[in-house]
């Protein structure tokens, strides 16, 4: 796979971190192994694509019937990149970008983060608790990535869903109003 | 001569429905929305353009039904002691979207009772509150409430609710079908004295306006429906555009009315295109319909309307009490429609809140109505799981998602007019606007209603089998489990109240601005008090009603 903005070794740091703070349960894989670690890629070089890799398209999955449309992904509008751009790469001293002040990106936050960590003195160079704010966001994708639909890069096999029991999208098939009511 | 006959600024339930009706007395419309279009084509035969999906991420996380709070912030305080804000972001935001806030939930579309419309009269004055009677009452709201529902198409059962305002026929479809985790709560609702029943729902049940049946995905709050079984907000637009003399531009934001030389009669709307471009779109008559957070946010940027000094003022979001129940096996409330019964008994009151009442020193308490329902999607309950080793195997578990059962009340929120928006001193949006600041507090009312059945609630979930409860408010108050909540109700009501009086409303009967009489409010904005109800039907029947006044006066 090539990655879109992680180094390898990146990459592999998010995967094991993401392990950490979601993981394997029985026979199912943390959410590391589930693919935390592309998810994390794709959105942070969501800008490598066009569209970007920002909302998948719709209507359907195709996992449960209809044309498969989640993997082309939805334009976005000038704004809505300005804003995605702004979020993922900061506002980078740029006017355009600043309106309410300087905006520090994820971009910068996995990738000092992991910096940081790599010169930190703990054995494994996974202790999050010195780095809070990589913390919270990684905490945020890896859940994403673990619960949200495949087409983001987690969630590989389905494994997040069906360690939980639950079918995820279901459109257009839907669930009968006997499955609705029963038990 | 105009552009349009009408301008209508916001495309959300209150302005697809003035769309909707002023097309069909044969006015030219314009629509100007902020949002994106992920709706339908708005070429014929305007079909649906398949944005829309059952995707978690997309539009739980990634804001795509907008507005994103880095390009839109909002701040929010308690009250001035507070100091300018405490928050800067997502302040209980609705969708900015072609079809506005009529995608955020799955349409529960109850009526409001009688006394509601004059609850100054019937009841009182409240110390604190500016309690109101509406300019106009149940008896000549009825017809257009029946008209809305079949606007919408809403699905439900006239004989369930025993409290419920007379009615001239029944709901245009049958309820769709119940919840499991009903079966367990409704029962032991009745077996307490209450008096649950089915939900008004604006979902389709049957095929029904040349949509179809809801096939119960489960991704109705929040979700735009990729099938269009829900009518609001897809129904009134298509009908609209489908006659040939709506147009409606999206990506076009309202900067400011266009007044004549006299100040007192609007001209028209500037406003900015997807690309930054100033235009002017000029009309006989303006609707504003942004909602109670942008329609005072626009008059104040305006310089219009604020004779009163009311504009922004009388912020109402109802003080949602969240009754939880936990049980020891599965209750799949995924599937299917979000919530599918209410119950009315905490708005009529018994002797119990009497005494709390006369306890907490107001007159009366009035809640509103109870929502039997269950949790969201499993991303929203892994962020609320503690990280590391106990997770993954909570989220297997799934105590807080697929186990439990969640009632929320909507309680009555007292007009006061210190809770408003207005415009931040220095937060900005991304077209440099002030953002609008939102400042509210509950009354002791609300908190004394809200702490009167979040334990009343616990108990009817003890006696549906759940094996642990527990309550919180929304926004948080003193001694619930999360006194620092902000707002989360997604109702928005009051902000320019209509009534009978210029230096004490905003909006004249009519709904159209007393300082400006061809600009007419047509969003939750001009109620006078909120009800314990949810607002979206009765602002389409009003919205129904102030604009077939409009259509006649041009």
């Amino acid at each position: 796979m090539t990655l879109r903005f992680l180094t390898e070794h990146e990459h592999d740091v998010v995967r094991r971190l993401a392990d950490r703070l979601l993981p394997p349960h029985g026979e199912f894989p943390g959410a590391g192994a589930a693919g935390a670690a592309d998810y994390v890629d794709r959105i942070l070089g969501a800008f490598a694509t066009d569209p970007p890799a920002i909302w998948a398209g719709g209507p359907y999955s195709g996992r449960h019937g209809g044309e498969s449309a989640f993997d082309d992904h939805l334009p976005l509008s000038r704004l809505e990149a300005l804003a995605w751009r702004t979020r993922i790469e900061g506002s980078l001293g740029l006017p355009e970008r600043e309106w309410n002040g300087p905006v520090r990106g994820w971009q910068e936050i996995y990738r000092n983060g992991i910096a940081a960590l790599d010169t930190s003195p703990d054995s494994d160079g996974l202790d999050l608790d010195g780095q809070p704010e990589l913390r919270q966001l990684l905490f945020e994708h890896a859940c994403e990535a673990s619960y949200g639909a495949p087409e983001y890069g987690g969630n590989r096999a389905l494994a997040g869903w069906r360690m939980i029991g639950y079918a995820g999208d279901v459109q257009p098939r839907g669930w009968s109003d006997a499955e609705v009511t029963g038990a | 001569m105009p552009d349009f006959d009408v301008v209508v600024i916001g495309s959300g339930p209150g302005g697809a429905t003035a769309a909707d009706v002023l097309t069909e007395e044969g006015r030219s419309v314009c629509v100007l929305e902020k949002g994106r279009n992920h709706l339908l084509a708005l070429e014929a035969p305007f079909a649906a353009l398949d944005h829309l999906s059952n995707d978690e991420v997309k539009f739980g996380r990634r804001h795509f039904l907008g507005p994103d709070p880095l390009l839109e912030p909002r701040s929010y305080r308690r009250s001035a002691a507070d100091g300018e804000r405490t928050t800067v972001g997502d302040v209980n935001n609705m969708p900015s979207t072609v079809g506005g806030a009529g995608f955020h939930a799955d349409g529960k579309l109850p009526r409001y009772r009688e006394v509601d419309f004059r609850l100054r009269s019937e009841l009182g004055p409240v110390e604190g509150a500016d309690v109101a009677d509406w300019p106009v009452d149940y008896d000549e709201m009825e017809p257009f409430y029946t008209e809305a529902e079949r606007s919408i198409g809403v699905a439900g059962d006239h004989t369930g609710n025993p409290f419920a305002a007379r009615r001239s026929g029944p709901y245009p479809m049958p309820p769709g079908a119940d919840m499991f985790l009903t079966t367990l709560t409704v029962p032991a609702s009745e077996r307490l004295g209450y008096h649950p029943y089915r939900a008004p729902t604006g979902a389709n049940s049957v095929e029904f306006d040349g949509r179809p049946a809801c096939n119960n995905c489960g991704f109705c709050a929040f979700y735009g429906c990729p099938i269009e079984a829900k009518g609001d907000p897809v129904a009134m637009l298509r009908r609209a555009l489908g006659r040939g003399s709506c147009e409606i531009r999206p990506e076009s934001v309202a900067v400011e009315l266009v007044l004549d030389a006299g100040g007192t009669r609007a001209e028209g709307v500037r406003y900015l295109d997807a690309d930054g471009v100033e235009h002017v779109v000029t009309a006989r008559a303006v609707v504003v319909a942004g909602g109670a957070f942008e329609t005072p946010r626009f008059l104040l940027r305006s310089g219009v309307g604020n004779s009163s000094d009311l504009v922004g003022r009388h912020l109402m979001f109802h003080l949602q009490t969240i009754a939880l129940g936990f049980f020891p096996f599965r209750l799949h409330a995924y599937k299917g429609r979000d919530v599918t019964h209410l119950m009315d008994d905490p708005i009529v009151g018994d002797s119990a809140t009497a005494v709390a009442a006369h306890e907490a020193g107001v007159p009366y308490l009035r809640g509103g109505i109870v929502e039997h329902g269950g949790s969201g999607h499993p991303i929203m309950e892994a962020l609320h799981l503690p990280p590391g080793e106990m997770h993954s195997s909570l989220m297997a578990d799934s105590p807080t998602r697929d186990k439990m059962v969640a009632f929320t009340m909507q309680g009555e929120d007292l007009p006061q007019a210190s809770n408003r928006v207005d415009l931040d001193p220095t937060v900005r949006d991304v077209w440099g606007f002030p953002a609008g600041r939102i400042t509210y507090s509950p009354h002791a009312h609300d908190v004394a209603c809200a702490h009167h059945w979040g334990p009343r609630l616990e108990q009817v979930m003890t006696e549906a089998g759940a094996s642990g409860t527990s309550w919180v408010t929304s926004p948080g108050t003193p001694g619930s489990r999360a006194p620092d909540l902000e707002p989360m109700s997604k109702h928005w009501m009051g902000t320019t109240r209509m009534g009978s009086d210029p230096t004490s409303s905003v909006c004249d009967p009519w709904q159209r601005l007393w300082d400006v009489d061809n600009v007419v409010v047509a969003d939750s904005s001009v109620f006078p008090t909120s009800t314990g109800y949810g607002p979206t039907l009765t602002l389409v029947a009003l919205a129904i009603r102030a604009s077939r006044a409009l259509a006649a006066s041009l």
